[in-house]
């Protein structure tokens, strides 16, 4: 066995509950936790998780069936998974993946006979900028190829712990390309927050924060500052930055003005969407300004936890995120009485566990209590009813980094950059066919060639805005522009060259959708699976018009019927492929009657075998 | 006689109900006869479609290899092609065999079934080889309507081939669609 699994289950489940209160919300963090220990969620662990939070091992096990990266059976003491998204197949992941498996000797998604390893494939992590990119029991390996994987191979054999492995294995790349207003200056942990306090008012700051007023009305207490930074807010126009653009002032000030005992600040760093990435460049490198961000919004709306939502494929991030953390309660920035004004604020992180539908905001909070991530009803939004039913500011990372700035420099200076209706700058994730892939900040108002030009992707055949759930740009419309007057985004840019066939890309993105629909609701939950069923069918040369016709049908139903944004914007891509880039989908149709999917005749075989027949009646 | 509209039915890997069900509009029967006329159908055990007709009702999905060569049959010889009822739609409880191989069905049938003598799976000619899977018809021909049910109600019958009549697209309303 490798160090890095634990061999004694009760001992080590009862250490991870020792470390956790009795509160059913800390389920899904415990269950990580487990994964992590034992490389799956034994049968016992299971017993012990719901006897300690007094909650049904159905329940547990339901958590378990839900997250991709939780299993209940052993993955093998390395746990290999590949990124399969299309950026990733576009520098042959497929042929890597195969390599390693023939390789190291096992089956795709199948565990190595001796338990040693296992390799399977999972969204997108991430790294699209440097893949291909796999993650080795937790830990991002990218820029594979056969030499890495050789050597990947090499350690493995020799049972080489991952921790001892070469650390330019793991070395993972900011490679921030282009910085505009926002990140070209350092920031100063705690200036924002500072600043955001003494707003205003011309006192010391102490003096100034104490100056409260109780408005008699509703009860509600403000405090000058926090009023003052939220109509630096309103001037700013800072919207929302994971693409919806719903004004980040309008949300801040809903959730203060009502009244409750508690409020909650959640910072979404789900960051699911297919080559998206920004992320995690924020939270490697400007992580003081994300969470100055959240104390911020804290601050203005009252609220005395925040909640760090990231993406399980991020967990290489933990230890720099404690330490972080660990410096701001040091600094006085967090934690009780921050910089000595009385005001306590905390931030706490809940790792997600491998679901797209995660960065949905009410199915986060569902994840945070420790539930499976479905979404809510839409009514009542999360501002009003979130975390524990208490008002809940949910934003993006990067609206948190922008609005530590608001906060620090003013929002007319903040409205000075971008256009009208899109204020301020915007982190782009450019990824796929170009020579300089990475993050790039832009006002926003750029236009799309523009952005080309600049990585080196001017020979596009088209751009993916927004990842598959966002728009498909061809060359006559490379001049239209990134705002959301015209294409909104959440900064998701993957070129593909023109030598790609977009049937391919069409074919990876619905396969996607299929195995992250959270299976809430009937048209998406079914819906994904026919529309990939028919994309398969077309590219085994069974497609006929008529399945086209289809594949139009059900991604109308979906797009009017899905219950939340997951289901109404998956089909998106087939209907702008359909219309872009019909002679790669009609080079493929061979047939112009209906087809069955599959072998007719094939589907005797088993039959003629049972009973030996081989007549023309034996046969379709 | 030449106007009324031509009509066919069948039932595959269904139990008939489905055909019950449209006996049991009643009195109704007379009605629809001044419009239509039946080619093809258990009702009055025509056994090929001759041209084409323009109306044909399947029921039952598809378990066999004649299930195949029928619905073949309808479609070359139907304008209008309806799934009916829930095995021609989905598949229906005979696709609850689906979760296992045909072997172990066959078996558990003819090998280890209770008081059988002379052990052996049925191999005459005669009998159609099964499909691995039993499919539904859309997954084998291009079905233009669906009429769902188990059975779809008499009344639901009704309404549907009015309307299909009437020349309109038939759109079930929502009490013919719910069944607690």
């Amino acid at each position: 066995m490798s160090q890095s699994v634990a061999t004694h289950p009760k001992e080590a489940v009862h250490q991870i509950l020792q470390l956790h209160p009795r509160d059913p919300g800390e389920l899904l963090q415990i269950l990580v936790e487990v994964q992590h220990a034992f490389h799956f969620v034994p049968e016992e662990a299971v017993s012990l998780i719901a006897d300690h939070l007094r909650v049904t091992r159905a329940h547990v096990r339901g958590l378990v069936g839900f997250y991709s990266f939780l299993s209940d059976t052993f993955l093998g003491d390395y746990v290999i998974y590949i990124s399969d998204n299309i950026t990733d197949r576009m520098l042959d992941s497929q042929g890597i993946a195969k390599y390693l498996c023939s390789r190291l000797g096992v089956k795709l998604g199948k565990v190595r006979s001796d338990g040693r390893v296992s390799v399977q494939f999972t969204s997108c992590t991430g790294m699209c900028d440097q893949g291909p990119a796999a993650l080795v029991n937790g830990m991002p390996v990218t820029r594979l190829n056969r030499e890495r994987v050789d050597r990947m191979v090499e350690f493995i054999t020799a049972r080489r712990p991952v921790s001892d492995w070469p650390p330019e294995f793991f070395q993972v790349e900011d490679n921030f390309r282009r910085s505009d207003v926002l990140f070209r200056r350092s920031f100063d942990p705690g200036a924002a927050i500072k600043a955001a306090m003494t707003r205003g008012g011309d006192e010391t700051l102490k003096a100034l924060h104490f100056e409260e007023a109780v408005d008699p009305a509703s009860g509600i207490a403000w405090k000058r500052g926090a009023d003052e930074t939220l109509k630096e807010l309103y001037r700013s126009d800072l919207r929302g930055r994971g693409g919806a653009g719903f004004k980040a002032a309008i949300k801040w000030e809903t959730c203060r003005d009502i009244s409750a005992p508690e409020r909650y600040v959640v910072c979404n760093a789900d960051e699911g969407e297919p080559g998206t990435f920004k992320d995690r460049v924020m939270l490697s490198s400007y992580a003081d300004m994300v969470l100055e961000g959240m104390t911020v919004c804290g601050y203005v709306v009252g609220a005395g936890q925040g909640i760090l939502y990231i993406r399980q494929e991020y967990w290489y991030l933990k230890p720099h995120l404690e330490a972080v953390l660990a410096r701001r309660r040091e600094a006085g920035l967090l934690g009780k009485n921050i910089l000595e004004t009385g005001y306590s604020f905390d931030i706490a992180i809940h790792w997600g566990a491998g679901a797209y539908i995660c960065g949905m905001e009410s199915a986060m909070i569902e994840s945070i209590e420790g539930r499976r991530g479905k979404p809510r009803k839409r009514w009542p939004l999360p501002v009003v009813a979130g975390v524990e039913k208490r008002p809940t500011v949910v934003n993006n990372v990067e609206t948190f980094a922008a609005a530590a700035l608001v906060a620090l420099k003013g929002g007319v200076w903040f409205a000075g950059h971008g256009t009208m209706h899109s204020t301020g700058t915007k982190l782009f994730c450019v990824s796929g066919d170009c020579e300089r892939p990475g993050i790039y900040e832009y006002p926003f108002g750029v236009s799309v060639r523009e952005i080309l030009r600049d990585c080196g992707g001017l020979e596009a055949q088209a751009v993916q805005v927004s990842g598959p759930s966002g728009t498909t740009i061809t060359r006559p419309e490379f001049d239209r522009v990134l705002a959301y007057e015209d294409l909104s985004t959440v900064g998701t840019f993957m070129v593909f060259g023109r030598e790609r066939d977009m049937f391919e890309v069409v074919q990876n993105f619905t396969h996607f959708f299929q195995h992250e629909s959270c299976g809430l609701c009937t048209p998406c939950r079914v819906g994904t699976s026919l529309l990939a069923n028919l994309v398969d069918k077309v590219a085994g040369g069974k497609g006929s018009p008529m399945d086209l016709e289809e594949v139009q049908k059900v991604s109308q139903l979906m797009k009017t019927t899905a219950h939340c944004g997951l289901g109404q914007t998956a089909p998106n891509h087939l209907v702008d492929s359909l219309v872009k880039f019909r002679g790669d989908w009609e080079k493929r149709m061979m047939v112009t009657g209906f087809e069955p999917a599959f072998d007719l005749d094939a589907s005797l075989e088993e039959a003629r075998q049972l009973t030996g027949r081989d007549d023309a009646a034996a046969h379709l | 006689m030449g106007s009324k509209l031509k009509v066919a039915t069948c039932s595959l890997a269904g139990c008939f109900g489905c055909h019950m069900s449209l006996l049991d509009i009643d009195e109704r029967l007379l009605d629809l006869l001044e419009v239509v006329e039946f080619d093809r159908s258990p009702i009055n055990d025509i056994k090929t479609i001759e041209g084409m007709v323009d109306l044909g009702l399947v029921e039952g999905g598809l378990c066999n290899a004649e299930n195949v060569h029928v619905l073949k049959h309808f479609r070359e010889h139907c304008r209008i092609l309806v799934a009916v009822g829930e095995c021609a739609i989905t598949g229906g409880i005979p696709s609850m065999r689906n979760h296992h191989t045909l072997k172990e069905c066959l078996e558990e049938t003819y090998i280890r079934g209770v008081g059988v003598e002379n052990a052996h799976i049925p191999n005459d000619a005669e009998i159609p080889l099964l499909l691995d899977k039993v499919r539904p018809l859309h997954e084998v021909v291009k079905i233009d309507h669906y009429l769902p049910g188990c059975p779809p109600s008499a009344d639901a019958f009704w309404y549907f081939l009015t309307e299909l009549i009437a020349g309109r697209d038939p759109s079930l309303p929502l009490q013919l669609l719910r069944y607690d």
